[in-house]
C-alpha cells in the first residue's frame, strides 16, 4: 500500500495541478504533493526490516490476467533508498522553480510530479511489463520538460534524448518477451532470477538489456545525448535527469542483468569494466576542457556514473555497495551542482565559464555552499562523494590493482575539472559589471542548497544508515550471482 | 579521560563553526576569543592527556562505526599513545601561538573572522589525523588539512597568484593522495581491516606486496610533506597569509607525511627497498631545496625552501629507520620554523608588506625583539648547540651514516653537505634583512610589532632553545615505547653528546656556513652577484627551482588539456556524434529518401516501374 502511495500520490497531485487554473494554487498544490509524496516514502526506511534480504512492502494484484501481467511492486535494500531520494529531490525541484518558472507553471509542475511518481514506479516494479511501462513513460515528461522550458537548442536536445533512449530500450522489450516465453509465461522479475539459461542465450539477452541501460547510465560510448540534454534542460530538468533518471540505467543493470544473466555478466565483466574506466578517465579529461558549466557538470556526471558500473561488475560486496552509495550520493551532489549553476544562470543568463569571475565578492554565501558541493564532487572525505568512490576503489583493489589504479585517477582529474571551474567562476577579482551587480542567495535558494549541504555532509560523516539497509539484499545478490545458471 | 580525548578535537571545531557561521554576529573580538578559547581548551587538555600517557595510560578505541562494507566495519576512533600525545602537544601549542599572533597580523583584514574559522578548522582536522586509530580516519584528516590549506592559500581570493597557487597545491597533493589511497586499498585487500593494530598484527599477510604498499603510502607522504618531485606546491603556498605559512606549511600539516610513515614504522621495517627509496628521496629533497633557498630574495620563500629542506631531513631519518629521530626533528623544527616564519611575518608587517630582502637591511635596530627571536630560530635551524636543531639534526645525520640500505652513502653526503647550506641560507637571511645599511625608504621607518605578535614569538623561541635537551629520552631513550619501532642506541648523557657533536664534522660545517654567509653578505657584499654571474646557467637552474614548475605545467597540465580536447572534439563530436549518431540519422534520412521515391505521386513513374516489373516477372515465369 505504501509503495502505491509513493507512486500515485505525486501523479494524482500532478493531475490536480493540471486541472487547476490559478497559478498560486498550482504552486501550492505542487509543493503539497511533493512534500506529501516524500512523507509517504519515509516509512519505507523507518519500517524497513534489516534482517529480511527479500522484497518488502509487497503488493501484487492481477493487471492483465490473460498475459499474466500483474501490478506487482515491492522494494529491497537495493531499491528502497531510491524512492526516498527521488521524492526528496522532487521537493527541492519544486521549490527551486518557485519564482523562476513563469510560463505554463501548471504544466511544468505537473510534469515533474508525474515524472516523480513514474520514477518511483520504476524502482518499485517487480513485474517486467510494469517496469517497462514506467521506464518508457518517464521519457515523456522529461521530453516535455526539455522541449518546452529548455534553452535555445532545446528541440535538438529533446529529440536526441528521446530517440537515443527509445532506440536503446527497444531491444530490451524483445529480451523481456524472450524471457516471458522461456519462463513459461511469467513476467515476474523475481521468477526470472531463478530461470536457468544457457550462456549463449544469456549473452544475447545481456546485449538486449545493456543497450537500454547503458544509454540511460550513460556509459561510454552512448553518452553523447547527456551533455546536450543537460545544457538545454531547465535547471529542474537537469537536476532530476542527473539525480534520478540516470540511476534507472544502473538500477536496471543490477535488477535485470546481474541476477538474471549472472554468467553472461561475468563473461562480459572485462568489457564492462573497460567501458567504466574509459568513462572515468576519458570523460574526466573531456570535462576538463569544457567551456560551458552545465556541459562540464554533465561530463562529470558521466565520469561519476562510471564508478557505479565499475562497482557492479567487479562482483564483490565493496564494489556493489559502493556503487549503490555512489548512486545516492551522486543524486545529492549532481543535483546541488546543477542548482548552483541554475542560481547563477537565473541572474546572468549565461552558462559560459568565461562570462564569470570573482562571484565570491558579490555572493559569499553562495560561494561557500558551492565550495562544499565542488569538494563533494571531487570526492573529499566527510562528504558523500567520498564514500562511494572509496568503496568502489577498495573493491576494485580486491579484484585487480590496475583497475583500482585507473579508477583512482579520478582523485586528480575530478579535482582538476571541478576546482578549475570553481576557480575561474568564483575566485578572482570581479570580472565585469554583471558579476558586480549579482545578489547573494535569497532565502528560498539558501534553503534548497542548505538542505542538500546537510545531506551531503551527513552521508559523508555517517554513511552507516545508508549501507546497513543494503547488506541483506546485496549479500543475497552476491550469493545468487556466484552460482552458475547454465 | 575519554571525554577529554573528545574535547581535544571538538573544541577547535566548535570555535571554527561559531566563527565561521556567525562571524558577523559575534564580531572580530568574538571570533578571535571563541577560537582562541577552543584551542586553549584543546592545548590544556592535551597536556593532561600527555601527562596521563607518560604515566602509562594509553588508549585505543572506536568512537562510532563509520560504515560497514560487506562484512568489513570501518570506524572513527582514537589511538592515544606516546606518538600521538606528542603530536597533539605540538599541534595545539603552535596553533595557539598562531591564533594569538593572527590578532595582530590580520588586524586590518576584512576576512578576519573567516581566517580564524579556517585555522581552527585546520586544528581540528590535524588533531583528527594524529589521533586516528585507523587508515580511514587518517585519510579523512589528511584530506581535510589539505582542504583547509587550499582555502587558506587562496585566502586572498582576488589575487590571481593566490588562486593559482591553491589550485596547484590541491592538485599536487591529490597526486600524492592517489598513491596513498591505492596503498590503503592494498592494505585492506590483504588484511581485510583498516585498524592500525589489526593491520600490524596481520602484517605478515602483506609480505608479498609490502614494498609496493610502503612506497604507495609514501607517495602520499611525498605530496603532503612536499618531497621531491612533488615539492612544487609548497613554495607557491606562500601566497597565503604568513600565520598559516607558519602553522600549516611549516610546523604541522606538512609534517603529516613524516608522522604517517613513523606511525607505519612496523610496515616500513619489513621492506628495505621502500626504506631505501624513502632515504634517497629525503636526502635529495634536503640538499636540492636547501640550494634553492640560497638564491631566493623573498624572505618568506627562503623560509619556505628551508622548510622543504628540513622535511627532507626528517624523511631521510625515516628511511634510515630512525623514526624517533625523525619525530624529534619534527618537534624541534615545528618550534624553530614557526619562530622563523612568524618573525618573518613580523618583518613583513613592519615593512608594509614588502617581502624582498633586497629592500630591507639594518632592521635589527628597529625591531629588536623580532630580531632576537628570529636569531634564536636561525641558530637552532643552523644546528648550533645548545639549541634544539643541533640535537635533532645531529641524531638524523648519525642515523643516516649508520643506515645500511642502498643509497645510504649518497644520502649521507647530501645531508652532510646540507648542513653547510642550511647555515649559509639561514644566516644570509639574518644578515641581509637585519644587518648592514637600511635599503628601505627612510621616510617610513619600520617599527616593532605589537605584543600579540611578539609574545607568541618569545613563547615559541623558548622551546626552540630548550626542546633539544630532551633528546636523551626521545631519541635514545624509551620515550616512544611501543608506539614506534626503535633502534637501540648507546647514550652517555647530554654533555657527552654535545661534546661529541662539537668535535664532529656537522658542527664545523654549520659554523663554516655561518662564516661564509657573514663573509658574503657583510664583508664582501659584491661577491654574491659575481658568484651568480660566474655560475650563470647553473645559478639560473637553481633559481628556477630546476625547472619543475615549467615541466609540470607543460607536460601534465598542457598534456591533459590536449588529451581532453582530442577526446572531446575527436572522439565525442567527430566519431560518436558525427559518424554514428548523426550518421545513423543521415542513414535513416537517406533510406527514407530512397523509399519516398516509390511514393512520389507521379503516375508515369509508377507506370514505368510497373512495366519493368511486368517484364521481369514475365521473364522469370518464362524461364521456368
Amino acid at each position: 500500500m505504501l509503495l502505491s502511495l509513493a507512486i500515485w500520490v505525486p501523479i494524482a497531485f500532478g493531475v490536480l495541478v493540471l486541472l487547476s487554473r490559478n497559478e498560486s494554487l498550482q504552486r501550492s498544490l505542487a509543493l503539497g504533493g511533493a512534500v506529501f509524496g516524500f512523507l509517504v516514502t519515509i516509512p519505507l526506511w523507518t519500517g524497513f526490516d534489516l534482517a529480511n534480504p527479500g522484497m518488502q512492502f509487497v503488493q501484487n494484484i492481477p493487471w492483465i490476467a490473460r498475459f499474466n501481467i500483474n501490478y506487482h511492486v515491492g522494494v529491497d535494500g537495493i531499491s528502497m533508498l531510491f524512492l526516498l531520494l527521488n521524492s526528496f529531490i522532487t521537493i527541492l525541484v519544486v521549490i527551486a522553480g518557485w519564482s523562476v518558472i513563469e510560463q505554463r507553471v501548471g504544466q511544468y509542475y505537473a510534469s515533474f510530479l508525474i515524472l516523480s511518481g513514474l520514477l518511483n514506479g520504476v524502482f518499485a516494479a517487480l513485474d517486467a511489463v510494469l517496469f517497462y511501462v514506467f521506464f518508457e513513460a518517464t521519457l515523456i515528461p522529461m521530453f516535455i520538460i526539455i522541449g518546452l522550458w529548455g534553452g535555445p537548442n532545446r528541440v535538438y536536445a529533446a529529440v536526441k534524448f528521446f530517440l537515443y533512449t527509445l532506440f536503446g530500450s527497444l531491444l530490451m522489450l524483445i529480451a523481456l518477451l524472450y524471457l516471458y516465453s522461456k519462463s513459461g509465461g511469467s513476467f515476474a522479475i523475481l521468477d526470472w532470477h531463478k530461470l536457468p539459461l544457457t550462456l549463449g542465450a544469456q549473452k544475447w539477452l545481456f546485449f538486449g538489456f545493456l543497450l537500454a541501460f547503458a544509454v540511460k547510465v550513460p556509459m561510454w560510448p552512448v553518452h553523447t545525448w547527456l551533455p546536450d540534454a543537460h545544457t538545454e534542460a531547465p535547471t529542474g530538468g537537469s537536476v532530476v535527469l542527473a539525480a534520478i533518471l540516470l540511476k534507472l540505467g544502473a538500477y536496471g543493470l543490477i535488477r535485470f542483468s546481474l541476477p538474471i544473466l549472472p554468467d553472461a555478466s561475468k563473461f562480459f565483466a572485462p568489457m564492462m569494466i573497460g567501458l567504466s574506466l574509459i568513462a572515468v578517465v576519458y570523460i574526466g579529461l573531456v570535462a576538463l576542457v569544457q567551456t560551458d558549466m552545465k556541459r562540464l557538470i554533465a561530463y562529470s556526471s558521466i565520469s561519476h556514473m562510471g564508478f557505479v558500473t565499475l562497482g557492479f561488475f567487479i562482483f564483490n560486496a565493496y564494489g556493489i555497495e559502493g556503487a549503490l552509495v555512489q548512486m545516492i550520493s551522486h543524486g545529492f551532489i549532481s543535483a546541488a551542482m546543477f542548482l548552483c549553476v541554475g542560481v547563477m544562470y537565473d541572474r546572468m543568463h549565461t552558462r559560459m565559464i568565461s562570462d564569470y569571475g570573482g562571484v565570491v565578492n558579490t555572493m559569499p554565501k553562495f560561494a561557500a555552499l558551492m565550495m562544499l558541493f565542488a569538494m563533494a564532487n571531487c570526492g573529499l572525505p566527510a562528504t558523500s562523494g567520498f564514500v562511494g568512490e572509496f568503496m568502489v576503489i577498495m573493491g576494485a583493489m580486491k579484484a585487480n590493482f590496475w583497475i583500482a589504479f585507473a579508477a583512482a585517477t579520478t582523485l586528480v582529474f575530478g579535482a582538476a575539472y571541478t576546482l578549475w571551474m570553481y576557480k575561474r567562476v568564483i575566485f578572482g577579482a570581479v570580472a565585469n559589471e554583471h558579476v558586480a551587480a549579482l545578489q547573494d542567495l535569497n532565502p528560498r535558494e539558501l534553503f534548497v542548497l542548505g538542505v542538500l549541504a546537510v545531506a551531503v555532509l551527513f552521508m559523508g560523516i555517517y554513511p552507516l544508515p545508508f549501507t546497513e539497509v543494503m547488506h541483506g539484499a546485496v549479500n543475497e545478490l552476491m550469493r545468487h550471482v556466484a552460482v552458475p545458471k547454465t | 579521560m575519554k571525554a577529554l580525548y573528545l574535547i581535544i578535537p571538538l573544541a577547535p571545531l566548535a570555535g571554527a563553526i561559531i566563527a565561521g557561521l556567525f562571524g558577523r554576529a559575534i564580531g572580530r573580538a568574538g571570533a578571535h576569543s571563541v577560537t582562541i578559547l577552543g584551542v586553549l581548551v584543546s592545548f590544556i587538555s592535551s597536556i593532561f592527556v600527555f601527562v596521563d600517557v607518560l604515566n602509562g595510560n594509553t588508549f585505543n578505541g572506536n568512537l562510532y562505526t563509520w560504515i560497514t562494507m560487506g562484512d568489513t566495519a570501518v570506524s572513527i576512533g582514537f589511538q592515544i599513545d606516546r606518538l600521538s600525545a606528542l603530536m597533539m602537544i605540538v599541534v595545539t601549542f603552535v596553533s595557539l601561538m598562531v591564533h594569538v599572533y593572527t590578532i595582530g597580523y590580520m588586524a586590518e583584514d576584512p576576512g578576519y573572522q573567516r581566517f580564524f574559522a579556517y585555522i581552527s578548522l585546520f586544528t581540528f582536522s590535524m588533531l583528527m589525523l594524529v589521533m586516528a586509530n585507523n587508515f580511514l580516519q587518517l585519510f579523512f584528516g589528511w584530506e581535510a588539512v589539505g582542504l583547509v590549506s587550499y582555502l587558506l592559500i587562496g585566502f586572498w581570493y582576488t589575487r590571481p597568484t593566490a588562486v593559482y597557487a591553491n589550485l596547484k597545491a590541491f592538485l599536487v597533493n591529490r597526486v600524492g593522495d592517489f598513491g596513498f589511497l591505492l596503498g590503503i586499498g592494498l592494505v585492506l585487500a590483504y588484511t581485510g581491516t583498516l585498524d592500525y593494530q589489526q593491520v600490524f598484527a596481520k602484517a605478515p599477510q602483506m609480505a608479498e606486496a609490502i614494498t609496493l604498499i610502503c612506497i604507495l603510502l609514501f607517495v602520499g607522504a611525498m605530496g603532503k610533506s612536499a618531497q621531491f618531485p612533488l615539492h612544487v606546491w609548497l613554495p607557491d603556498s606562500m601566497e597565503g597569509p604568513t600565520p598559516i605559512s607558519a602553522l600549516i606549511h611549516a610546523a604541522t600539516m606538512v609534517t603529516a607525511g613524516i608522522f604517517m610513515v613513523a606511525r607505519m614504522s612496523p610496515l616500513y621495517e619489513m621492506s628495505e627497498v621502500a626504506r631505501s627509496f624513502v632515504l634517497v628521496t629525503g636526502a635529495v629533497t634536503a640538499l636540492s631545496m636547501g640550494l634553492v633557498a640560497l638564491t631566493q630574495f623573498d624572505i618568506k620563500r627562503v623560509v619556505a625552501f628551508s622548510t622543504l629542506s628540513q622535511l627532507g631531513y626528517m624523511t631521510a631519518a625515516l628511511g634510515a629507520s630512525a623514526y624517533s629521530a625523525a619525530m624529534f626533528h619534527l618537534m624541534t623544527h615545528a618550534f624553530f620554523k614557526a619562530v622563523l616564519f612568524l618573525a618573518a611575518g613580523s618583518v613583513i608587517i613592519a615593512m608594509h608588506h614588502e617581502q624582498d630582502m633586497r629592500r630591507m637591511g639594518g632592521l635589527k635596530r628597529y625591531m629588536p625583539l623580532t630580531y632576537w627571536t628570529l636569531l634564536i630560530g636561525a641558530i637552532a635551524s643552523a644546528g648550533i648547540p645548545p639549541l634544539a636543531g643541533f640535537f635533532s639534526k645531529d641524531a638524523i645525520i648519525e642515523a643516516v651514516h649508520e643506515a645500511g640500505v642502498v643509497g645510504a652513502g649518497f644520502a649521507y653526503f647530501c645531508v652532510l653537505a646540507c648542513v653547510f647550506v642550511t647555515a649559509a641560507y639561514t644566516f644570509r637571511l639574518v644578515f641581509m634583512a637585519f644587518h648592514g645599511a637600511p635599503r628601505f625608504d627612510p621616510s617610513h621607518p619600520p617599527h616593532e610589532s605589537p605584543k600579540v605578535v611578539t609574545v607568541p614569538l618569545v613563547l615559541l623561541a623558548i622551546p626552540s632553545v630548550a626542546s633539544g635537551w630532551w633528546i636523551g629520552q626521545v631519541v635514545h631513550g624509551e620515550y616512544f615505547g611501543s608506539s614506534l619501532v626503535l633502534k637501540p642506541a648507546e647514550w652517555h648523557g647530554l654533555w657527552a653528546y654535545t661534546l661529541h657533536g662539537v668535535m664532529a664534522p656537522p658542527f664545523w660545517l654549520a659554523v663554516g656556513g655561518i662564516v661564509t654567509a657573514y663573509f658574503l653578505y657583510r664583508v664582501r657584499t659584491d661577491l654574491p652577484k659575481k658568484i651568480a654571474m660566474a655560475f650563470g646557467p647553473l645559478y639560473a637552474l637553481v633559481d628556477r627551482k630546476y625547472g619543475f614548475d615549467e615541466l609540470y605545467s607543460r607536460l601534465f597540465a598542457g598534456g591533459s588539456l590536449l588529451l581532453g580536447k582530442g577526446f572531446w572534439k575527436g572522439g565525442d563530436q567527430t566519431v560518436i556524434d558525427g559518424l554514428i549518431v548523426n550518421g545513423s540519422a543521415r542513414l535513416v534520412g537517406w533510406f527514407s529518401g530512397v523509399v519516398s521515391l516509390f511514393q512520389s505521386g507521379m503516375i508515369y513513374r509508377y507506370a514505368s516501374v510497373m512495366l519493368v516489373g511486368i517484364v521481369l516477372l514475365t521473364y522469370w515465369f518464362l524461364r521456368n
